[in-house]
């Protein structure tokens, strides 16, 4: 049967077609495409409330002239760079690990290791600042192991903070991007493993030259979505560190937060941090890509 | 690097595995040796179930509504759910079977606005919903995720696997459009519906930034509102938290381990 027979005159499938997804589109233009352009009018605009007026560039300006606001991009950069390659390689490890042939316990370790995205964000920032607290369990066990020689003050240390943080995301989403990449190397044939075998290739020289090749546009796009994530982090340094009174671990969301809703707000300058938050994933996104295409 | 024995190899792999297991789980353990502690013990890091687990619900129950928080949560993620499923799959639905090059295009802008990060949405939105008075309302909290990108994909990605037959034959027994897709479709692709259901629900009950930016009323705020106040206070009662981190973790764990197979093929729909 061809396709006009299938789905009938033309002007029948652009009425049913549009009924179908007439809906979302209207949801998604109000909820989404009018946000966003009225975040770039806003960011072009000044002052509280009602009152506000143009001041073009000048809340970019504004931007290079505030600590705060350098603080926070820092603070994100930070994250963005230490956490995700960290979690990347664990996750590709792990991965590899639980994918190796008659692995004993393999569906109650992979379980085990991907339970945690089953947590809501806030409910296990408060677990770990329960356990970092300055006299809680991490520093009790360090102290008892000889690590350290005194109590690390955890949360409110720039440093430390910044570790609690960071090791309380990878706790989190490891084993989620863990599960792409077993699922993609579950689609790998075996027999490329095994040739390699054969010809006396190391285990660390297959997963290098076999594995990580094979999984790069699996690896590329829990990059992507990481890094889309981790620029946007708010649950973790708003919970674990008292992100309204801290800013220890202060990131760009946090910071449009509390422009916004804290202090006296002002959403054109709010706007302006939120647009650099959609240049970097922009930006960051398109590096990725080009980056992934030119190694092929 | 030298080729390990492969026993040595094994060996390492296990040790490495479940030393991670035993990371992964450990803070599960945590929080349901927290609950039943009080907070003194908890912030000194015992390890060992206490008795204090009554004390803490009751310490809680005096500080929000259990139940009513509890029922906004499951209201809000079960409604959301409910609307972001239908709406989303008729989108999938559609973009699919009858497609035009108008709306290949607004799909791909669809697609694009996947990258949008929330943060540059959250103003004009609050903006919006305090222009259309609707402040302080669950439908304030459920009406922007309704309509989802990613769930739309999802969706458009799984009906080509829908039989056409199935869409021919109905059409031969005179059922009209909205019939096909609402009689033929749906029950056909339940184990679709079931992936998409379990990220959408895990996503609104775990929903935080923009409840606490639309919810002020105490009667309306969900679970991971109290939770963060609780921790948020001046001086935290950790006892008392873990109570509302297990009520909060319960319901997640449960649909995880009820449905793990849809869960981890909704999560995996994306890429494949």
């Amino acid at each position: 049967m061809t396709t006009v027979a299938r789905t009938g005159s033309r002007r029948y499938r652009e009425l049913n077609g549009w009924f179908f997804v007439g809906p979302s589109i209207a949801l998604i233009g109000v909820f989404m495409a009018y946000p966003i352009v009225k975040s770039l009018w806003l960011s072009l605009h000044s002052g509280q409330g009602s009152v506000m007026k143009f001041v073009g560039a000048g809340n970019v300006e504004r931007l290079f002239s505030d600590p705060i606001f350098l603080i926070a991009l820092t603070n994100t950069f930070i994250f963005l760079i230490v956490q995700v390659p960290i979690m990347i390689v664990l996750a590709l490890i792990m991965a590899s690990c639980l994918n190796m042939p008659n692995l004993r316990f393999r569906g109650i370790l992979r379980t085990a290791v991907f339970l945690p995205c089953v947590t809501s964000l806030v409910a296990y920032s408060v677990l770990f600042k329960s356990m970092f607290s300055y006299d809680g369990l991490v520093n009790s066990i360090l102290l008892k192991l000889g690590l350290i020689s005194e109590a690390i003050p955890w949360l409110s240390d720039p440093f430390w903070a910044k570790v609690v943080v960071i090791t309380a995301i990878t706790w989190r989403w490891t084993g989620y991007n863990m599960i792409f990449y077993l699922a993609a190397m579950q689609n790998i044939d075996k027999s490329i493993y095994e040739a390699a075998r054969i010809d006396g290739i190391s285990a660390t020289r297959r997963f290098l030259s076999i594995t990580v090749p094979m999984l790069k546009p699996v690896i590329l796009f829990t990059t992507v979505t990481s890094t889309i994530g981790t620029l946007q982090l708010f649950d973790e340094p708003m919970n674990i560190t008292n992100g309204l009174i801290s800013d220890v671990t202060l990131t760009l969301s946090l910071y449009i937060y509390k422009l916004s809703f804290r202090y006296v707000p002002n959403f054109g300058y709010a706007a302006t941090v939120s647009y650099v938050i959609v240049v970097l994933v922009a930006i960051l996104a398109f590096v990725q890509f080009y980056a992934a295409r030119e190694r092929d | 690097m030298k080729n390990l024995p492969e026993t040595i190899r094994m060996a390492c792999t296990y040790v490495f595995l479940v030393l991670m297991a035993f990371l992964s789980l450990f803070p599960f353990v945590w929080m349901m040796i927290g609950a039943t502690n009080t907070n003194t013990d908890v912030t000194k890091g015992k390890i060992s179930f206490g008795s204090a687990f009554f004390d803490n619900f009751a310490k809680l129950s005096e500080l929000f509504d259990v139940g009513q928080i509890f029922l906004n949560s499951a209201k809000i993620a079960i409604v959301g759910s409910f609307f972001t499923l239908l709406i989303s799959s008729m989108a999938g639905y559609g973009f699919e079977i009858f497609r035009s090059a108008l709306r290949e295009r607004v799909y791909q802008a669809l697609l694009l606005s996947m990258m949008v990060p929330f943060a540059a949405l959250m103003i004009p939105l609050f903006t919006l919903l305090a222009t259309a008075d609707v402040l302080d309302t669950h439908m304030a909290v459920i009406l922007p995720a309704v309509a989802s990108a990613y769930i739309i994909f999802y969706f458009r990605q799984s009906t080509k696997a829908f039989p056409s037959e199935l869409r021919d034959a109905a059409r031969v027994d005179g059922l009209k459009e909205w019939q096909i897709f609402l009689f033929v479709y749906v029950p056909v692709m339940r184990s679709t519906y079931a992936a998409a259901f379990i990220i959408v629900f895990m996503t609104a009950w775990n929903n935080f930034l923009w409840p606490l930016i639309v919810l002020q009323s105490n009667e309306l705020k969900t679970i991971t509102l109290a939770i963060s106040s609780l921790g948020s206070s001046y001086s935290p009662d950790f006892g008392v938290i873990m109570v509302a981190t297990v009520l909060a973790t319960l319901p997640t764990l449960l649909v995880f381990f009820a449905m793990q197979r849809q869960f981890v093929q909704g999560m995996l729909g994306s890429v494949k």
